[in-house]
Formats: structure tokens, C-alpha cells, sequence
């Protein structure tokens, strides 16, 4: 309860700035609709209509949650969860791309940092590339990738998916790197008047000692994914997902349906980001950490 | 007791290279411990002690000099489990339970499952820690973490446990009450123990034999057989042998320290 009360008054300041903000924005419109028509208009009046235009320049909460609505759960209602109007079906198709985007992205930021920590060549070699790929727009990049898989044959989800490991590798493998480091010197003796085995250090000391360090990363990484994907739906011309979702709305200045997708993604992010959260705290329980 | 040789050092060196150049951390040290010797190393920062300690367990290599450990090689008895090592922090594993901890040795050393089980109620019961297994780390105190250490460096029966400052970090309460067991621990199990301290009567009440070692460079100064009993209350630290040993022990720490 401590922790709602100071959540709803921030909430509540963003939505009367928002309102407040709303009508500004929106003002000439309204204003410039009434002049053309030769009618007057009160202040209530003005208000309530820069509140419910079609094609505001800022659209206000209510009619984002309308627009979310009407495209998720009344679709689902209707039994059309899955139509090209339907923000879970765009949802899903960015969704899907992210998923196996983050899986790519972990798995070979687990494995480059796994080399980096092995092997001293590696280590020398491996970051400077990392982090010199991560200064690169993925704006600049992200059509030449598409161009170049779509040009030996790979097309729909999987150069989508290549964009969202781009971004979601990164993280993991500077989190990783530091976790299976994170072992200091006697524990590393310690196993050493074992005379434990390379591969014995790694999975009975290395690898849970990493484990607080990768939760981390993969809460950064998964955010970072779905950018990636939402990324590679806009320069491409693509017509199904929260991406494209987004480019059409500006095409058509649907600034509700891009606000809409804006607040999609954002909800989708943080439930993602949340299950990792989720399994993290499981994970670390069953490691005995203390509560 | 036969006097049964099991680490001899005979005029060993140590170097490190460093950017500021060599540095010695031992140099010329002579010193032969015998079978179940308790035997305390005391003496100032940089004085070798913990490298001398080291180079037993084969985490350092000496450059110069010869070291035999059973006989053999200090790396060859480390593969014969010949030592368990004691760090001055407990160093358990946080998401591993006391049991897991001390099986971490057992599953490396390939123990089977059931005697696994075996060798952990055993050491617990040793070290007075008996059905704490299924405890984690941090739900134990300092000492009791300690103690679960030693159990651990105890699991696979080696005949040497090297103990570095073990107590170091623990109050003094809680190490009065750690020594009186670790002196019991070693009446019962005949262990031959190198340990290392920084305070006086800790070495003098724990040992039967006393090296005072100074620093730079590193090397031995005294040698001192402790002339107490082997039964050792704790109010022992007050008759006069005790307080005899003691002086001599402060002396010899003394006069490494009229070099610098």
C-alpha cells in the first residue's frame, strides 16, 4: 500500500500534464475547424474537443486505452483476435521476432563470454568488436541486414530476429564476462588444492557465481530485443507488427493507432522484462540466496 | 610418538618478479615438520608465512631450494589429497547448504553418493555443526561458518590441514571458544596442522612447535618446541611456562624486526 500511494501521484501528475499538454497541441485545429465553419466556440467546448479529435496532435489517455481496447480485447470479444486490425496479432508478430531474437542474443553472448573468460586471445580480440558494434545506428543497419539475408534466401522472421540479437547480445556478454569473473582469488585456489578440472571450475563455481550478473543482463537484453525488433519492421516496408503498426499510423497520421502501438509495446516490454524478473527471484531462492 | 617427517623444506627461495623489481618472499628457509606437529607460523605482514603455506598446498612454486611433502612433490601430494586448506574466510558457497559445501571436495574427488552422505555427517559431527547440513551459509554465524569450512577441508581425510589465519577475522570471544575445539579436533584426529597466525598466544596455547619468521627478506628466526602438555585448558595461558614461551616467541619477532 506504502508503495501505491506515491505510483498513483505520479501517475495522476502525467495524466493532468497530459490533458493539459493535449490541448495546446491540439488548440489550432479546433480552432481552425470552428473559424471555417463561422462558429463560435466556448472554452468547454475547445476543451472537449481537443480531447476527442480524430487525428490529434497528441491524443490523450482515454482515447489511447479506447484505441487498445477496441484493438485487443474487443477483438477478442468478437472472436478476431488474430485479424490484421488486431493489436495482438501485431503484437504477436513483433513478440515472436523478439523472443527468438533474445534467444539468439543470449545464447551468443553466453558463449562469446565464456570464450573472453577461457581464452586469453579472445579476450584481447572479442570486446573491442562488441562494443564497436553497439556504436553503430541500428537505424543505418538494420535495412542492409535485411537486405543482405533477404538476398540468400532468408526472409520473414528470422531477419528481424538477427536485429534483436544485434542489440540484445551486448549486454549479455559484458554481464556475463563480469559474472564468471566475479570468483575472487581464494575461491579460485580453493578449488584449485582440489586439483578441480577447468571444466569443474566453471560449472560448480563460475557459472552460479554469474548468475546474479546474467538476471540482470538479460532484463536489459530483453528490453533491447524488442527495440530490435520493432526496429527492423520500420525501414522495411513491413505490414504486420507494432513496427509497421507505427510507420502506417504516421503514413496515414493515425497519431492514435501510433500512440496505441507505443503503449503496446511498452506493456509488452515491461511483462517481458517482469517474467524475467519472475524467474529470477524463483532462480535465486532455490540458490538458497537470502531473502 | 615416532617423528615421522612429512613436509621437509631445505633451504628454500621464493622471488616474485614484480614492476618495482624482486621481491623475497622467502629466502634460505629450512624446517622439517613431523607427524601430527601442530605447527604455528607467526611473525609480521610479508613475512613469508602464508607463501611458505602456499608453496606446501603447490599454489606457488618455489625458485630456488627443495620441498617434499610426503615425499613427494607438493604437486604430486596435492594430487593424492594429501592436504585440506583452510583460507582465512570461510569461502562457502552461498547457494550451496552447509552439506553441499563440504560435498563440493567429494564430487570433484569423484566419492560416490552414499559415502558422500557418510563423510558430511562425519565432519559436521567433528566440528560440532551436526544437523546443520541442510542449512545455507548466511542462516550461520561467522564462527559456525569457519568451523564448516574446516569440516570441508576435513571431508576428504587428508592427513595435513594447512590452515591460513583461519581465526583472523572472527572476535576474540568466538576464537578463544574455535581454539579449545580445533586442539580438541586435533587430539581426536591426529591430523598434522600448519597454521598460520598474527597473534601470540593464539600460536603459543595451539602449538607444539612455534616458527617465527620475519620479513624481508623472508625467513625463519626461531623454531620453538613448545614445552606445554598436549591436554590444554584454556587457563593455561596463564602459568608461567605459557607466559615463557610467549616471550620467547616476542623476542624472536623482535629481533627480525632490528633488520629494518
Amino acid at each position: 500500500m506504502n508503495k501505491i500511494l506515491p505510483i498513483l501521484t505520479v501517475v495522476a501528475a502525467i495524466f493532468v500534464l497530459w490533458y493539459a499538454a493535449a490541448i495546446g497541441m491540439n488548440k489550432k485545429w479546433a480552432l481552425d475547424q470552428a473559424g471555417r465553419a463561422g462558429i463560435e466556440l466556448s472554452t468547454n467546448d475547445l476543451i472537449a474537443d481537443t480531447w476527442s479529435q480524430d487525428r490529434p496532435v497528441l491524443p490523450v489517455p482515454h482515447q489511447v486505452a479506447q484505441e487498445l481496447w477496441k484493438t485487443t480485447g474487443a477483438m477478442v470479444l468478437k472472436g478476431r483476435a488474430m485479424s490484421k486490425r488486431s493489436l495482438i496479432f501485431h503484437g504477436w508478430i513483433t513478440l515472436s521476432a523478439t523472443l527468438l531474437g533474445f534467444v539468439i542474443g543470449t545464447g551468443a553472448g553466453i558463449l562469446l563470454a565464456v570464450g573472453i573468460v577461457h581464452n586469453r586471445a579472445m579476450d584481447m580480440s572479442v570486446m573491442p568488436w562488441a562494443i564497436a558494434s553497439q556504436t553503430i545506428p541500428i537505424l543505418a543497419i538494420a535495412p542492409m541486414i535485411i537486405v543482405v539475408l533477404n538476398s540468400v534466401g532468408i526472409q520473414g522472421l528470422l531477419p528481424k530476429a538477427f536485429i534483436s540479437a544485434y542489440l540484445s547480445f551486448f549486454p549479455v556478454v559484458v554481464g556475463m564476462v563480469k559474472g564468471l569473473r566475479s570468483p575472487d582469488g581464494m575461491q579460485l585456489d580453493l578449488l584449485r588444492t582440489y586439483s578441480a578440472s577447468g571444466n569443474e571450475t566453471f560449472w560448480k563455481l563460475r557459472l552460479p557465481s554469474s548468475m546474479p550478473y546474467l538476471f540482470t543482463s538479460l532484463k536489459i537484453g530483453m528490453a533491447a530485443a524488442l527495440v530490435g525488433a520493432i526496429v527492423g519492421e520500420l525501414p522495411t516496408g513491413a505490414i504486420r507488427g507494432l513496427g509497421a503498426r507505427m510507420l502506417t499510423g504516421s503514413y496515414y497520421g493515425q497519431t492514435i493507432q501510433i500512440w496505441s502501438a507505443l503503449f503496446a509495446a511498452a506493456i509488452l516490454a515491461a511483462s517481458l522484462v517482469g517474467i524475467i524478473g519472475m524467474i529470477e527471484r524463483r532462480m535465486l531462492k532455490r540458490m538458497g540466496v537470502k531473502p | 610418538m615416532t617423528e615421522t617427517p612429512v613436509i621437509e623444506a631445505r633451504n628454500l627461495d621464493l622471488t616474485f618478479e614484480t614492476n618495482d623489481g624482486p621481491i623475497h618472499a622467502l629466502k634460505g628457509v629450512d624446517l622439517t615438520i613431523n607427524k601430527g606437529d601442530f605447527v604455528s607460523f607467526i611473525g609480521p605482514s610479508g613475512c613469508g608465512k602464508t607463501t611458505f603455506l602456499r608453496v606446501v598446498a603447490a599454489l606457488e612454486h618455489p625458485t630456488g631450494g627443495e620441498i617434499t611433502v610426503n615425499g613427494m612433490s607438493p604437486d604430486e601430494a596435492r594430487r593424492q589429497r594429501a592436504y585440506g586448506y583452510v583460507f582465512q574466510a570461510a569461502g562457502l558457497y552461498p547457494w550451496r547448504t552447509i552439506g553441499g559445501n563440504i560435498k563440493l571436495p567429494l564430487e570433484i574427488m569423484g566419492y560416490s553418493k552414499e559415502k558422500q552422505k557418510e563423510q558430511v555427517d562425519r565432519v559436521l559431527e567433528l566440528v560440532d555443526l551436526a544437523g546443520f547440513a541442510k542449512k545455507f551459509p548466511w542462516q550461520l554465524s561467522g564462527g559456525m561458518q569457519q568451523r564448516a569450512s574446516i569440516a570441508r577441508a576435513l571431508a576428504f581425510d587428508a592427513e595435513i590441514l594447512l590452515m591460513d589465519e583461519p581465526f583472523g577475522a572472527l572476535d576474540e570471544i568466538v576464537r578463544d571458544h574455535l581454539n579449545e575445539q580445533l586442539l580438541e579436533l586435533w587430539g581426536r584426529t591426529q591430523k598434522t596442522i600448519g597454521f598460520v597466525t598474527h597473534s601470540i598466544p593464539e600460536a603459543v596455547y595451539l602449538s607444539t612447535k612455534i616458527v617465527v619468521m620475519s620479513p624481508r627478506p623472508g625467513r625463519i628466526t626461531d623454531v620453538i618446541e613448545s614445552p606445554l602438555p598436549k591436554e590444554r585448558p584454556l587457563d593455561i595461558r596463564d602459568t608461567p611456562e605459557f607466559l615463557e614461551v610467549a616471550h620467547r616467541v616476542r623476542e624472536g619477532l623482535r629481533a627480525g624486526h632490528a633488520y629494518d
